[in-house]
């Protein structure tokens, strides 16, 4: 630490909700000049934390201070009067507004009977440039691109003199190439003398943009390191609390044609959704589709869970074609993982074990003559839990009590016993399947589609998270705008070029394989 | 076929038509931008139809007691922002329901009216009357609208000073964009240090007093005299009209000119007789509203956050 009045200092920061206690006294420094890394896994108090310090949560006991001065508690003005910049996870921005708009927001008095927008204009053209952030200031922000809207947010913080800036999750929507263009950003702030707190769980980025990594963990700070005297495994340890290995993936057999689609072309209300899409998938092969959300990954998943209907091409699963009626696809042995885990994955209010059964309800182990049978489906809900670890008080409480890693292994348990216990699902749609979940959870359910492939299922893994896809995908292909390009094996796929492809650009002049269709 | 047609541009070309088209314009406009404030702050405000009542029915009683028109104005206008906070406690601080708490103050306020009604006046069969706002005949020298202004109150000139004057306010002060800001992304407002559930309240008290005033119009100017069903659903077409206007003031202000012209039409076609049974030219603004609904709407850029309640620190 330096000699010098810390930017920011948090004193015993304690919030509790309910019984809940998400940060547990935590007191932590952030320097003049310095990038402190805020890690730990969902749950583990870094958002709390942070929403405490720009005033949307008030904390239970504790105090801030920047630069010396306290920071009144619950209070966003008192913290943007105080230079401090908050870039959130899910934009804080209008969409139907411009650029202009959305930063001139707040930075004037309310009554005052005018708005000097054109002197606003030239100083935001003037902030954008000097830290390199280039974005048209008359641009609706609907129109921009993810990458652009997060410069917004950076830009609006700038703007109002932000000393200190927040970053929360800031890579999580990002491609590749748009994270490094941000840590260039980044760079460019501190040798502004901007502070800054970015929060993660990657552990590669952390590494990369920070001075110090300050550990949560349960709410309570672990540690703090200096980052060039640590390692990727100590902090995960760290993070974790004990040490997690990643399941791997191995060289598994590919045996028969499981999923075939030829040329389909989905839209809806006039907007093409799919365009020509062309994949097949083989018996034990898992096959990973990569690409920034709203390309047509939602749109795929849908058709393979049967609530999509194509208006051309073929669909079929091991040589039958296939309707859009999701009875029919549960009764051809397909595993769904929804995308959206609390509204589609499962009914909230229903208690566990009825979620258990939804999707073999009408079959007759489950029910007789349209009655359920209620003992049936209990025992075999028991049986699921202890066997995917789900942690509950009990079968009977509603879903929606369950912690999204809990609620991701009921959903995979329901799943992959379509084609009931112990037997091999044919082909597994899996959509985002460890979104928000914990390094522990993610390595639970890898490793449940490693097994499945290699007990002889056809995975099919939608995600916006590349290093799960090079983690346990065989074939990696990249959606954009609804078209999909070829699935070529993991092994000779490079992530600059499949950031590219993600991002649109044929890949014919970069190194490896081009990964779009013509 | 020739004879409508000769008959339709007639009409068109009337004076006459155009001040009744203004006339009966006039609340709509003022209702409309009412609407559209409260709704561009992201609340829907179904209270209107009963809001209108109650100013209709207070600026008259004031002015019926001895109170100068003007005053009956402002006492309409008060009586809709005492609604419009009632509107405003409910759904932006209780969060209740926008549809249900809009429908209870709209019952409300019609009742309310009523029941004052009927103890102020218990025996009388019919409606006492005030003298009401006079037309601006010094404004019938004016070249070309002289004519359509001279048969209008000052209260028309009022509400379409408003349209232009509402634009100003959304688009070019910081209180506009805090405005719509609120409608579109409270959270986001909320971050750059805007208070949400103030500027929403202001907004629907503001919306509410012009609700007030709309409703006064047809007491204090287009008639003289307090009527139960005198507000008849124009307060529904406002929010309609809200929808037709893509929320933006310019137009509302044609939307509710173009309603009122078929009304005005309607009433003239009637009377000029024809093949078609009276009903049908009394669907005619209601069917080509629908219309231009179905038009207008399909494209309707919705304001973001209209119908979602803003809880502080709820993820």
């Amino acid at each position: 630490m330096t000699e010098s009045l810390p930017a920011l200092r948090l004193a015993n920061i304690t919030k509790r909700f309910g019984k809940l206690v998400a940060n547990d006294g935590i007191s932590l420094e952030l320097g003049t000049g310095e990038v402190l890394a805020l890690l730990g896994e969902n749950g583990a108090g870094k958002s709390t934390l942070v929403s405490i310090l720009f005033g949307h949560y008030v904390a239970d006991e504790g105090h801030i201070e920047v630069f010396g001065q306290p920071l009144p508690p619950g209070n966003p003005k008192a913290a943007l009067a105080a230079g401090v910049g908050m870039v959130h996870q899910h934009f804080a921005l209008a969409d139907n507004l411009s650029v202009l708009d959305n930063v001139l927001l707040g930075s004037e008095p309310l009554w005052q009977p005018f708005s000097r927008r054109r002197a606003a204009r030239a100083r935001l053209i003037d902030t954008a440039n000097r830290f390199g952030l280039g974005v048209n200031p008359d641009a609706r922000v609907a129109t921009l691109s993810v990458g652009e809207r997060q410069r917004v947010e950076i830009l609006k913080a700038l703007y109002r003199g932000a000393r200190i800036l927040i970053l929360d999750e800031p890579t999580a929507v990002l491609t590749p190439q748009e994270s490094e263009s941000l840590f260039t950003t980044l760079a460019t702030l501190v040798t502004e003398g901007l502070s800054v707190i970015f929060i993660s769980h990657k552990l590669d980025e952390v590494l990369r943009v920070s001075a110090r990594v300050a550990v949560l963990r349960g709410g309570r700070l672990v540690s703090v390191r200096n980052t060039e005297h640590t390692t990727k495994t100590e902090l995960a340890e760290l993070m974790v609390g004990r040490s997690v290995t990643l399941p791997t993936r191995e060289p598994r057999p590919h045996g028969d044609l499981v999923l075939s689609l030829s040329g389909v072309h989905a839209a809806h209300a006039g907007k093409t959704l799919l365009d020509d899409v062309g994949l097949m998938v083989r018996a034990g092969e898992i096959v990973g589709i990569a690409g920034v959300s709203g390309n047509g990954q939602h749109a795929l998943a849908d058709l393979l869970c049967g609530t999509l209907a194509a208006d051309r091409g073929e669909v079929s699963v091991s040589g039958q074609t296939m309707r859009a009626n999701p009875r029919d696809w549960i009764a051809r042995r397909v595993a769904r993982i929804p995308e959206d885990r609390h509204a589609v994955g499962v009914v909230g209010d229903l208690p566990v074990w009825e979620n258990a059964v939804s999707e073999r309800l009408h079959l007759p182990a489950f029910s007789r003559a349209g009655i359920v049978r209620g003992r049936t489906a209990r025992d075999f809900t028991r049986r699921l839990v202890t066997q995917f670890d789900v942690r509950l008080s009990g079968i009977d409480v509603p879903a929606r009590v369950l912690s999204g890693g809990n609620m991701q292994k009921l959903i995979l348990g329901r799943a992959l016993s379509v084609a009931g216990e112990g037997v091999t699902p044919t082909l597994i749609v899996a959509n985002q399947p460890t979104w928000g979940l914990d390094i522990g959870a993610v390595a639970y359910v890898h490793r449940c589609l490693l097994d499945a492939a290699a007990a002889g299922a056809a995975v099919l893994v939608i995600s916006e998270d590349l290093d799960e896809l090079f983690a346990i995908a065989d074939r990696i292909a990249v959606m954009f705008k609804g078209r999909l390009g070829p699935a070529l094996p993991t092994e000779g796929c490079s992530r600059a070029a499949i950031g590219l492809a993600m991002a649109g650009s044929t890949a014919s002049n970069t190194e490896g394989a081009p990964l779009h269709a013509a | 076929m020739m004879d409508f047609l000769t008959t339709l541009f007639d009409m068109l070309g009337s004076a006459s038509f155009w001040v009744a088209t203004l006339r009966v314009a006039t609340p709509l406009i003022l209702g409309t931008l009412g609407v559209l404030i409260c709704e561009r702050a992201g609340v829907l405000n179904l209270g209107i139809e009963g809001i209108m009542v109650a100013g209709a029915f207070t600026g008259w009683l004031a002015v019926f007691n001895g109170a100068d028109l003007w005053t009956g104005v402002l006492v309409a206008g008060l009586v809709g922002g005492a609604f419009g906070l009632l509107h405003a406690v409910l759904t932006v601080w209780l969060t209740v329901s926008q549809h249900v708490a809009g429908l209870g103050v709209t019952l409300l306020a019609t009742s309310l009216s009523a029941f004052a009604y009927r103890v102020s006046f218990p025996q009388v069969s019919t409606p006492p009357t005030i003298e009401a706002f006079a037309p601006l005949e010094s404004l019938a020298d004016l070249p070309l609208i002289g004519p359509v202004l001279a048969g209008q109150t000052s209260l028309t000139l009022l509400a379409i000073a408003l349209v232009p004057a509402i634009a100003y306010l959304l688009y070019r002060t910081p209180m506009g964009l805090a405005l719509r800001m609120v409608g579109e992304n409270p959270a986001a407002a909320e971050g750059q240090g805007v208070d949400v559930i103030a500027v929403r309240t202001g907004a629907v008290i503001a919306g509410s007093m012009l609700m007030g005033l709309a409703g006064a119009f047809l007491t204090l100017s287009a008639f003289n005299a307090f009527f139960f069903n005198m507000i008849n659903g124009r307060g529904w077409i406002c929010v309609a009209l809200v929808v037709f206007a893509s929320w933006r003031p310019g137009k509302a202000l044609l939307g509710a000119v173009l309603f009122a012209a078929f009304d005005a039409a309607q009433l003239r076609l009637q009377q000029a007789g024809g093949v078609l049974p009276y009903q049908i030219y009394l669907m005619l603004p209601y069917l080509l509203s629908i219309l231009a609904l179905i038009v207008m709407a399909r494209r309707a850029a919705y304001p973001q956050a209209l119908m979602k309640p803003y809880r502080k620190g709820e993820r």
